[in-house]
């Protein structure tokens, strides 16, 4: 048995390989039994690692989900930002350019608009939630853009460290409810075609969640969602320490 | 051969990558501007051309494809290293914030969607 634990720990990357294959059988069985094919296999799948993530963030009591159990540590190589970007811009192989080009600038002007959008939403929940400096609600606003943009401004700001765990925890919100939400509402917000895909990414922006939420409705459409995406975080990381800080304070 | 789609798409990312952070440095943040996106765009622009010596075989295009097929597991891989219960713990503020901005963001798809179009089909006629 140790001897076992020990094979499977040391090719951790392996084990990976082996244990999303065993889920994603599982999620294409229960996507077909269970929902006859209603909501799709990659969606059953990745709600299914949440899950995971979730008993395994108990278990351990880390922050990487899964990934802390020993066992499972190649999911955090399988599952981190280094495979997840090549595996992204692999998926652009093929891509329709007509699209990217015909709804770029509409695509580059939702990116602005997300980050705006979402900052205000974040901004007037800390507001209601009764915080009154602008510090604290540029930092949390700007953790309702994506949970990076959240931390990068709190410590440009120089927010408090509580301030910045909620907005790291706002981020965390939004990504794990774009990657179960996106398959839910995908037909009633008609995202079925290159344009739809293109604003979505932009006005969502958590990569995580954007790549999730896409993988889970319709692959071929990472590509669009994936590439206006991409552009959220910096222009967050951009905008939320600066302008938006300044404007929170002009209305305070 | 296999290996040239592999190496290829390593080139893209990191040249994609290393564009991104240069952003990000320029404008002074601390974070990668696009990179991803603009690795997107060389792969699209590199594999597009159609030079006469130049053309990727089938076996370099499939060491591309196997990556574009490997996505939806990383993805499911990543979903399974999210902080789930960081999420959950992380009280009602930004539980509030977090789905209040999901829930905006996706009222407005459809709207930005048309927009998007009319915007093309414009560019189209012109």
């Amino acid at each position: 048995m140790e001897t076992l634990a020990l094979t499977v720990t040391k090719n951790g990357l392996i084990s990976a390989f082996l244990l999303v294959g065993v889920v994603t059988a599982f999620s294409y069985w229960v996507s077909d039994k269970l929902s006859r094919g209603v909501i799709h296999g990659s969606a059953v799948a990745i709600a299914l690692g949440l899950l995971l993530a979730y008993f395994g963030g108990l278990y351990s009591g880390g922050n990487r989900g899964l990934a802390d159990i020993s066992l499972f540590s190649g999911v955090a190589l399988m599952g981190g930002a280094m495979l997840r970007d090549f595996a992204i811009v692999a998926t652009a192989f093929g891509a329709d350019t007509r699209a990217l080009r015909e709804a770029g600038w509409a695509g580059a002007a939702s990116v602005v608009i997300g980050v705006v959008l979402s900052f205000l939403v974040g901004a007037a929940v800390a507001l209601a939630f009764g915080y009154r400096d602008a510090v604290s609600i540029s930092t949390i606003g700007a953790g309702a853009a994506t949970y990076i943009v959240g931390p990068v401004t709190g410590t440009a700001l120089g927010a408090s460290s509580e301030v910045i765990a909620l907005s790291v925890g706002a981020g965390l919100v939004k990504s794990v409810l774009v990657m179960i939400g996106t398959p839910l509402v995908a037909k009633l917000i008609g995202l079925n075609n290159p344009y739809a895909a293109m604003v979505y990414g932009g006005l969502m922006g958590t990569t995580s969640g954007v790549a999730g939420g896409l993988a889970a409705t319709d692959p071929k459409l990472v590509p669009y969602g994936a590439m206006t995406a991409t552009f959220y975080t910096g222009v967050g990381c951009l905008l939320a320490p600066s302008l938006l800080f300044y404007l929170v304070r002009a209305v305070l | 051969m296999v290996i040239y789609g592999v190496a290829l798409l390593a080139f893209c990312l990191l040249a994609g990558s290393l564009a991104g952070d240069l952003i990000g440095q320029l404008l002074g943040i601390q974070a990668n501007v696009g990179g991803v996106g603009i690795a997107m765009l060389l792969l699209l622009f590199v594999t597009s051309l159609r030079a006469e010596r130049w053309q990727l075989s089938a076996a370099s295009q499939s060491g591309i494809l196997f990556w574009s097929a490997m996505y939806i597991p990383i993805v499911v891989a990543m979903a399974a290293k999210q902080n789930v219960v960081g999420a959950i713990e992380s009280g009602w503020l930004a539980l509030v914030a977090g789905v209040l901005a999901v829930v905006v963001s996706f009222a407005l798809i459809p709207l930005f969607t048309h927009l998007a179009r009319r915007a093309g089909q414009l560019e189209g006629e012109q």
